[in-house]
């Protein structure tokens, strides 16, 4: 199974590419629109702040990527990877999400429980999708993020943290985890799985 | 609900780690990756490799033990020792690393936290602190002071200001040592981690002096511990990070259970 990573320089991609090659990925990674038209299946990564994603537009990766999700590849957004499917974000409010899934990713409140997010919470399966098939409500993925996205038709997976928020997302064969599948144990490389042997077009 | 996590430190001196989370059947301490990868398996909701070789005698630390052990590990992995510069941190993310902990070179420049975290996000960087209580003064918790170099060197500034300058720096976390409790197996100091929790909004790891279940059931609660690291739980009773948990869980505090 041929994956392809993209790298906008949005954090460290190791973690992610181990854990795709330890359930037998063949990865490639690349910050080059034509690879993307080239391929086959997509995970977007990211970790840090939605700024990062800029450089998707300025490389022309964007539209690559637009046009990829609109052939049907698979795609799975990765944290900030997959508040960049939604419209945008308060985070940096002046760039544009890709707006696949509809609603903005907002800050979660001040002045309840610590921001950042971090650690260990539980999915509740909000919907039967193909990225969540055999992980059940109370499973537990590791977290790391200040902003949210909300939770809408399109959630596959929600998570509790001062109110809910859309942990997992999935709209055709586009996909979105708030978590670190790579960093959540067995149920992490269970959801890797599902999306790599989701149809592909 | 966000759960408590147990966290398992494998100190390794040469490559071979000295003091760690040895369960019945790991009696020979061992590789780093095969302990690493273990400790995952058994539960653990974190791995630490710290190279205690590294500041005492300027080592590098131990990039293809990292590399081994990022190749089997499927939950969050922190390495630490000896990292000074944002090349050694490179060196250990590409490596597989998802976080490096920073400790006596945080001090000496603490512009590292925010380099670091630019290239590879806040979550990426800890900055591990090593308390000691204040021997005067009115308040020994909010006088407590940073020690380097094992303990042996005060570093000059209070815990409570520096937890303080490397939040506000970009630090992700903080791993509190409590080098008054470590080693003593009498329990964490919670009222000192209870300080740095409140007064902080990102975690607060507590570290130093766990020699019961009990004690990390009160790190959590009265210690309001955003997770807790174990070293030789093995010694109290506990075959596993997993029977760890559930026995936390039995006492009513959130962790990852099942896992």
């Amino acid at each position: 199974m041929r994956v392809t990573v993209v790298d906008y320089k949005a954090g460290n991609l190791a973690s992610v590419e181990k854990a795709l090659r330890a359930l037998g990925a063949e990865v490639s990674v690349t910050e080059r629109a034509e690879d993307i038209d080239q391929a086959q299946r997509i995970v977007l990564p990211g970790v840090g702040h939605f700024r990062a994603t800029a450089r998707l537009d300025a490389s022309g990766m964007k539209l690559a990527l637009m046009r990829a999700m609109a052939r049907g590849v698979p795609l799975l957004g990765i944290c900030v990877g997959m508040q960049w499917l939604y419209e945008g974000s308060t985070e940096a409010p002046d760039v544009a999400g890709v707006g696949w899934f509809r609603g903005r990713v907002t800050r979660f409140p001040a002045g309840g429980e610590k921001v950042p997010h971090v650690g260990w919470n539980e999915l509740e399966i909000a919907s039967a999708t193909p990225l969540m098939r055999g992980v059940g409500s109370g499973e537990h993925a590791y977290f790391t993020h200040g902003w949210r996205a909300p939770v809408s038709e399109d959630a596959a997976a929600v998570t509790e943290y001062m109110g809910a928020f859309a942990s997992a997302s999935q709209r055709g064969r586009v996909c979105g985890v708030q978590f670190h599948p790579e960093k959540s144990g067995a149920t992490g490389l269970r959801i890797l799985r599902n999306f790599l042997e989701m149809d592909g077009c | 609900m966000l759960t408590r996590r147990v966290i398992a430190c494998l100190d390794v001196r040469d490559g071979r780690v000295v003091k760690g989370v040895q369960f019945v059947d790991l009696v020979d301490a061992g590789d780093p990756a095969e302990l690493a990868r273990r400790h995952a398996e058994a539960g653990a909701d974190e791995i630490v490799l710290l190279d205690i070789t590294a500041t005492h005698e300027g080592r590098g630390t131990l990039v293809d033990a990292v590399r081994r052990a990022a190749e089997q590990i499927f939950v969050p992995f922190t390495v630490g020792g000896g990292i000074r510069t944002l090349e050694d941190a490179a060196a250990v993310f590409a490596a597989g690393a998802d976080k490096v902990s920073l400790n006596s070179a945080a001090l000496a420049e603490p512009e590292l936290i925010g380099r670091i975290g630019a290239e590879y996000g806040a979550q990426a960087v800890v900055v591990a602190i090593d308390a000691r209580r204040g021997a005067t003064g009115a308040d020994p918790v909010l006088g407590a002071r940073v020690y380097t170099h094992g303990g042996r060197r005060d570093a000059g500034r209070t815990v409570m200001e520096w937890a303080r300058e490397a939040e506000e720096r970009g630090a992700g976390e903080i791993l509190l040592t409590s080098m008054d409790a470590d080693g003593t197996r009498a329990g964490f100091d919670c009222e000192l981690t209870a300080a740095v929790s409140g007064a902080a909004s990102i975690p607060v790891i507590a570290s130093g002096g766990a020699g019961s279940v009990e004690h990390f059931a009160e790190v959590f609660t009265a210690g309001r511990a955003d997770a807790a690291l174990a070293a030789s739980i093995f010694h109290f009773g506990v075959a596993s990070a997993r029977e760890l948990k559930a026995q936390l869980a039995g006492r009513g505090v959130a962790v990852r259970y099942p896992c």
